[in-house]
């Protein structure tokens, strides 16, 4: 499942989540809706560098090609495929703009 | 549980990882409920910045599951801070509160700090039953407020429904009003002895004869038949298992920093004021004693033919005095789902002593029943 709107987004890390490295693998719950995820390397590398800052390209380029030894057009398809799942389930942002600081939870005054 | 949680609750098994960590902030409560088992004054909880630290060290250890309890946490007037911080180290938090002080701004709150579920003590429908419970008067519309006030900020709510004597008819009711305030209900019979060992409360735990009812509630348990059937004989596999989760992908911590294996295994294992709290779960030699211990090694319970299906808390066992020995209340359970008794229970009544000092006087009786049925 595509985002045909966005090419080449920028994505954050969502707040309203619930991550930890497990054996090298992030497990992520959404707040939104409890759903689990267990992402494998690849996926966790995206998510680690998902800073609000970096479009997906140039994440799959630094994070993912690199570390996979894969193509970068075939990792960014399959990149996108990812992205679009979990930005369904609130767990990424997606955005044609840089996304500032994706902070953790505050407290609201 | 689902297939991925099992998956991951595996690999933190093989990796030695705490997954699911309770915290109780404070043992204080603004209610006093007739079973609760904790000395509710503050013996030097933790201060804020201790909280912190501990969890830091948790996020560290790879904890996922936070549950942060009571007491009452909101009884904490750094309560939120705690709970912000928790949640910028991203564990999936869940609170248990009675929900007395929880209005639309601390609702407003829990949302925004994208909190996983909240759990909400309510014993009865009717307010005479619950606040005769808590001893707070007004405390069930309280309760039943701030269930109103998350649900309707899209929170997941869970109404815990402790059962004993005084409302042990209510249940029924309890789940009819979670449904209709559109939450989550959970029914649990079990009471224990006060952290001192004083036992004087277990004597409201629920008759046998009502336990057999409600395990015989097909809107509880689903297919009573399959629940209530004799056990049947176990393999190796079962042997072999691990009792629970307790030291294994789990622990629990006071709000004084000691660490147990489990909120009801009260079992001293270190104290987070002392030692990293790593190296606790790493080296403690009590956990590693708990973790060593197979259904096979249970004294009674390995020749028992429940041990397949009984719900045997080895934390019970611990506080009845060895924890590689049945639980008395377990034993109580199986027999009440079967109607067959334990070689526990058959020793005890051969010894003359049927039954501990708070077991009801139906106990006889019932048994008769469940062999003869
Ligand atoms: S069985 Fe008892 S000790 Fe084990 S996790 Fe459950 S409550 Fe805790
Ligand atoms: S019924 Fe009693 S003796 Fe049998 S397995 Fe359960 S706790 Fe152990």
């Amino acid at each position: 499942m595509k985002n045909p709107s966005i090419n080449n987004p920028y994505i954050a890390r969502s707040p309203m989540v619930a991550a930890r490295l497990l054996g090298g693998e992030m497990m992520i719950m959404s707040a939104v809706d409890s759903t689990l995820f267990s992402l494998n390397e690849v996926a966790t590398a995206i998510w680690q560098g998902a800073d609000g800052a970096t479009r997906l390209e140039e994440i799959v380029r630094q994070h993912v090609c690199p570390e996979f030894d894969v193509e970068p057009a075939l990792a960014t398809e399959d990149a996108e495929g990812f992205v679009a799942e979990l930005a369904a389930h609130g767990v990424l942002l997606v955005s044609d703009q840089p996304i500032s600081a994706p902070a953790p939870p505050r407290e609201s005054p | 549980m689902s297939t991925l949680m099992q998956e991951l609750n595996d690999k933190a098994l093989a990796l030695g990882v705490p997954l699911s960590v309770q915290l109780d902030v404070t043992y204080r409560c603004n209610e006093r409920c007739i079973h609760c088992y904790l000395d509710h004054d503050d013996h030097g909880e933790m201060t804020t910045a201790e909280m912190k630290s501990v969890l830091d060290e948790l996020a560290e250890a790879g904890v996922f599951y936070l549950t942060l309890s009571g007491g009452e946490i909101l009884m904490r007037m750094d309560f939120f801070e705690i709970l912000a911080y928790a949640r910028a180290l991203m564990f999936s938090v869940k609170l248990k509160t009675n929900g007395f002080m929880i209005k639309e701004k601390q609702a407003d709150r829990i949302r925004n700090l994208g909190v996983e579920s909240v759990q909400i003590s309510i014993y009865s429908h009717r307010p005479e039953v619950h606040d005769g419970i808590t001893k707070l008067p007004g405390s069930l519309k309280r309760s039943v407020d701030a269930v109103r006030f998350l649900m309707s900020r899209g929170l997941k709510v869970i109404v815990a429904n402790a059962l004993m004597r005084q409302n042990m008819n209510d249940y029924a009711g309890v789940k009819a009003l979670a449904r209709e305030l559109g939450a989550e209900c959970t029914i649990d019979p079990t009471i224990t002895p006060k952290m001192d060992g004083d036992e004087s409360i277990l004597a409201l735990r629920i008759p046998d004869a009502k336990l057999q009812e409600v395990f015989r509630d097909s809107s509880l348990f689903g297919n009573v038949e399959e629940f209530c059937a004799p056990p049947a004989p176990v393999g190796d596999d079962v042997l072999d298992s691990l009792p629970c989760s307790a030291g294994h992908t789990a622990c629990y911590i006071s709000p004084y920093g000691d660490v147990y294996p489990c909120v009801q295994f009260p079992l001293p294992s270190g104290n987070v004021r002392k030692q990293k709290f790593l190296d606790i779960w790493r080296h403690s030699s009590q956990l590693n004693e708990v973790r060593s211990i197979r259904a096979r090694d249970l004294n009674g319970c390995s020749g028992c033919g429940h041990v397949g299906t009984c719900t045997r808390c080895p934390g019970l066992a611990y506080m009845e005095g060895n924890m590689r020995g049945p639980s008395w209340a377990d034993c109580e359970k199986s027999f009440a789902r079967t109607g067959i008794p334990s070689p526990n229970m058959l020793a005890r009544m051969a010894a003359g002593s049927a039954a501990p000092a708070f077991l009801p006087a139906s106990f006889s009786l019932v048994q008769i029943q469940g062999l003869t049925a």
